[in-house]
């Protein structure tokens, strides 16, 4: 794994990423490829929940939130702004 | 998902037989699509009020048909379960895909969404791989418009090769061309030549090795193409169900096998694993459906969810969110408890009249005066008072809920609260659940079918109940009044009882988490499963929509159940309260035996007696109540809550009762609806013991430690 590779749930509000790898396996890695999180898609982070997790993320179109135990399994390469 | 007649009615806990088909002239319809794509919508402006709600066979997972006529033909429309794929393991998807497989509808209608259609086109690819005959329906054209978001519907039926329509299924617009291209699908009048995504030359190749023997095996009953995807990603939950429609499993073929396993070997000799083709498969959707998006979407300003984001910042925010959520709950209970005192003083003014007029049509045709005391003084009373407690708080509470629900602000209290939920091990849709349960907990149960984990779902079944549904909200709303507010009068009474039956949820909320918790630690051990929750964009309701949704829907459905139980029980408890032995009624023998227990948790005997007999349905607890301390037998006509005061007062009440009495209605055994619900999901005698014990046992000890404290520290 590259050293420029952070964990989704480490990427700051407001900022973007494009996916480059999925560790959860079997149901979880189903569902997250089924949202559309497949290699190279662009996620940006939109804010917090009032408790700071869940985080709610713009994926292709959509707003989905995720814990951080689903989001620290997709890593994934910041962009420059 | 919705508190509606079809998710609460009871024929959803009958088991249907599997696709039945009652005429043959019928053309069967299959409707699939995300979730909050407005799908339901679509639903019911085709079918209108023409509907059945049953559940797939063996399975928790609403069904509801329905039916509609188009030129002199018949058509029935099948709700499939929303899901974003036919590919993961939820039942959602293994019933909708098993429908589109070998339901054979005629047509298949996928609803997208216009606001977001790019990642609604994974389903409409997947759906398009194993039948002809798919109808788009891309929904919600009106909300694209307001955005700024066109669709080129011509070009994207171009490129999907099926027709496409646009609709504004709330303002009914585009329905009729929907009939029209469905009518076409189905008697073959219009060609479909679906695109068929592409998934490499490697993958491909090996599809075509296989697709031709499975053809000749399954003798045209399935799609080979689909079929030997399913096979060559493996582990397909498919692959089963296509082996049980077929009466056989294709791997017994000789040929197939070998075929399959040469394929198998030759992919681990180029390193690639059955995990790196199901995620080649996926990718490979999901990029057709990125590139068709590309193609058909235009986005006139570029920040089209800008406003989205910025309600989403307030009312999700770190310091306003969860006082927000607050405060709009509480606003939602006090218009019900401001808002329905006149019309129920009115009711209660107009059916009281009523009786006296059915004692003396009684009279006149000479019945006898136990008869007349029976159905009058008995049924009927104990019915119009339920009708009068009952109807007008339903009647406000269920619009404003369902307003809540229509503008999109559910998810955001299940975002705003996962994280407690995620601390009690539970699951943040757990939230929704509840809030489901502010309305009916029956219907609360059934919504738990939202959550996939076994574990978490049982968990927000035993618990819903901490909840005060509608029928214990009369009961608490009438504490709060009686016993907290003083003689100020009119608004500040009414705040001051909004903000005690408010504390009455909060508290019915941390007890969920508190119950939440220590089941996950206990019988219900794991870690929480992953969560994934869409936060859909808002929108703008339609009040009339909503008035008579919830008015039919829901406020007739849950009064028609309460009437039902509260004729007969008033019937038998008519009969407790009148047949004496040794000068005592049996009610009165009940109570008596329950007295020092009851009266240790600080209520009385009387009033354990009412909840016991108000097991059919917390309605008529009061009632039964009023009915036990008058000494007559029989429901006295209070026209105020100041008569009830007193009545309650010169029983021995104190506030500690009425806390007390409050504790004990957050925090008992489910009403037998629900029970009977829990018993239908669960599949199973324990969990529903269970779910009755554990708010049984927290109401006693609630209520033991509230008198005993009170008692210790000498108040009340």
């Amino acid at each position: 794994m590259s050293a420029n590779l952070i964990p989704l749930d480490k990427l700051p509000v407001g900022a973007s990423g494009k996916v480059r790898h999925l560790t959860a396996r079997g149901n979880a890695r189903r569902r997250m490829l089924d949202l559309g999180m497949i290699y190279d898609t662009t996620i940006e982070t939109l804010r917090k929940s009032p408790a700071g997790d869940p985080v709610a993320y713009q994926i292709r179109g959509a707003v989905i939130a995720l814990r951080s135990e689903e989001a620290s399994k997709i890593f994934i390469e910041s962009i420059k702004q | 998902m919705g508190l509606t007649k079809q998710s609460t009615s009871l024929g959803v806990l009958k088991g249907t037989t599997g696709v039945d088909i009652e005429a043959s002239d019928e053309i069967i319809v299959a409707l699939a699509g995300n979730p909050n794509t407005g799908k339901s919508t679509v639903f019911n402006s085709l079918t209108g009020l023409k509907q059945h709600t049953g559940n797939w066979p063996g399975k928790t997972v609403t069904r509801a048909r329905g039916r509609y006529r188009y030129r002199d033909r018949e058509y029935v429309l099948v709700d499939l379960p929303g899901t974003y794929s036919l590919l993961a393991n939820s039942m959602e998807e293994q019933v909708a895909g098993e429908f589109i497989c070998f339901g054979r509808p005629e047509a298949t209608v996928v609803v997208t969404d216009a606001t977001c259609l790019e990642r609604n086109l994974n389903l409409v690819l997947q759906i398009m791989e194993i039948t002809d005959r798919v109808v788009v329906c891309v929904n919600l054209m009106d909300e694209a418009a307001r955005k700024g978001i066109n669709i080129d519907l011509e070009r994207l039926s171009a490129l999907l090769g099926v027709p496409v329509v646009g609709t504004a299924a709330r303002s009914g617009r585009g329905l009729s061309a929907l009939k029209s291209a469905i009518e076409g699908v189905a008697f073959g009048r219009i060609n479909t030549s679906p695109l068929k995504v592409g998934y490499g030359e490697m993958l491909e190749g090996a599809v075509k090795e296989v697709e031709e023997r499975i053809g000749v095996l399954a003798g045209g009953r399935i799609n080979a193409r689909w079929t030997a995807l399913r096979l060559l990603e493996g582990d397909s939950p498919f692959i089963r169900s296509i082996y049980r429609h077929l009466g056989f499993e294709l791997e017994e073929d000789k040929d197939l096998r070998q075929k399959l396993a040469d394929i198998r070997e030759g992919f681990e000799g180029w390193g690639i694993s059955s995990e790196e083709v199901r995620d080649g498969i996926v990718s490979a959707i999901v990029k057709t459906a990125e590139g068709i998006g590309r193609q058909v979407v235009g986005f006139n300003r570029k920040a089209h969810n800008q406003l989205d984001y910025k309600i989403d910042s307030i009312l999700t925010s770190k310091t306003f969110g969860i006082p927000i959520m607050v405060l709009l709950l509480g606003v939602v209970f006090w218009i019900t408890i401001q808002g329905a005192n006149v019309p129920s003083d009115l009711l209660a003014e107009g059916l009281f009249w009523i009786e006296g007029r059915l004692f003396v049509l009684l009279d006149s045709i000479e019945a006898p005066a136990w008869v007349a005391d029976i159905l009058v003084a008995g049924v009927y009373r104990t019915l119009a008072w339920v009708v009068s407690v009952m109807l007008p708080p339903m009647a406000i509470f269920f619009p404003l809920f369902t307003l809540l629900e229509d503008l999109g602000y559910l998810p955001r209290v299940a975002f705003n609260l996962d994280h407690y939920f995620k601390k009690a091990c539970a699951h943040g849709k757990q939230a929704l659940t509840m809030c489901m349960g502010f309305g009916c907990n029956a219907a609360g149960v059934i919504a738990c079918r939202i959550i996939d984990s076994p574990r978490e779902r049982l968990i927000a079944t035993i618990t819903n109940n901490f909840v005060p549904c509608n029928g214990r909200f009369p009961m608490l709303i009438a504490m709060a009044v009686i016993f907290s507010a003083g003689s100020v009068g009119g608004v500040v009474d009414s705040l001051v009882a909004t903000l005690v039956v408010l504390a009455a949820i909060v508290l019915g909320v941390g007890i969920t988490l508190l119950v939440s918790r220590l089941l996950s630690k206990t019988i219900l051990k794991g870690l929480p499963s992953s969560f994934t929750l869409e936060l859909p964009p808002y929108r703008k309701p339609q009040v009339g929509r909503i008035i008579i949704r919830s008015v039919f829907d829901r406020t007739l459905f849950v009064l028609g159940r309460a009437v039902a139980v509260a004729a007969p029980a008033g019937l038998v408890i008519w009969v407790m309260a009148n047949t004496s032995f040794g000068g005592v009624s049996l009610l009165a023998h009940g109570a008596r035996l329950l007295d020092p227990f009851a009266r240790f948790m600080g209520l009385d005997g009387y009033i354990l007696m009412a909840f016991i007999l108000g097991f059919p349905a917390n309605e008529i607890v009061i009632p039964i109540l009023i009915m036990s301390y008058t000494a007559g037998g029989t429901m006295v006509e209070l026209d105020s809550l100041a008569e009830m005061r007193q009545l309650f007062v010169d029983n021995g009440w104190t506030w500690v009762t009425a806390a007390c009495m409050m504790l004990f209605s957050l925090n008992h055994w489910p009403c037998g609806t629900t029970l009977w619900t829990i018993r239908k999901e669960t599949q199973s005698w324990k969990w529903t013991w269970i779910s009755l014990l554990v708010p049984t046992i927290t109401g006693i000890l609630l209520c033991i430690m509230a008198a005993q404290g009170a008692r210790l520290l000498g108040i009340g």
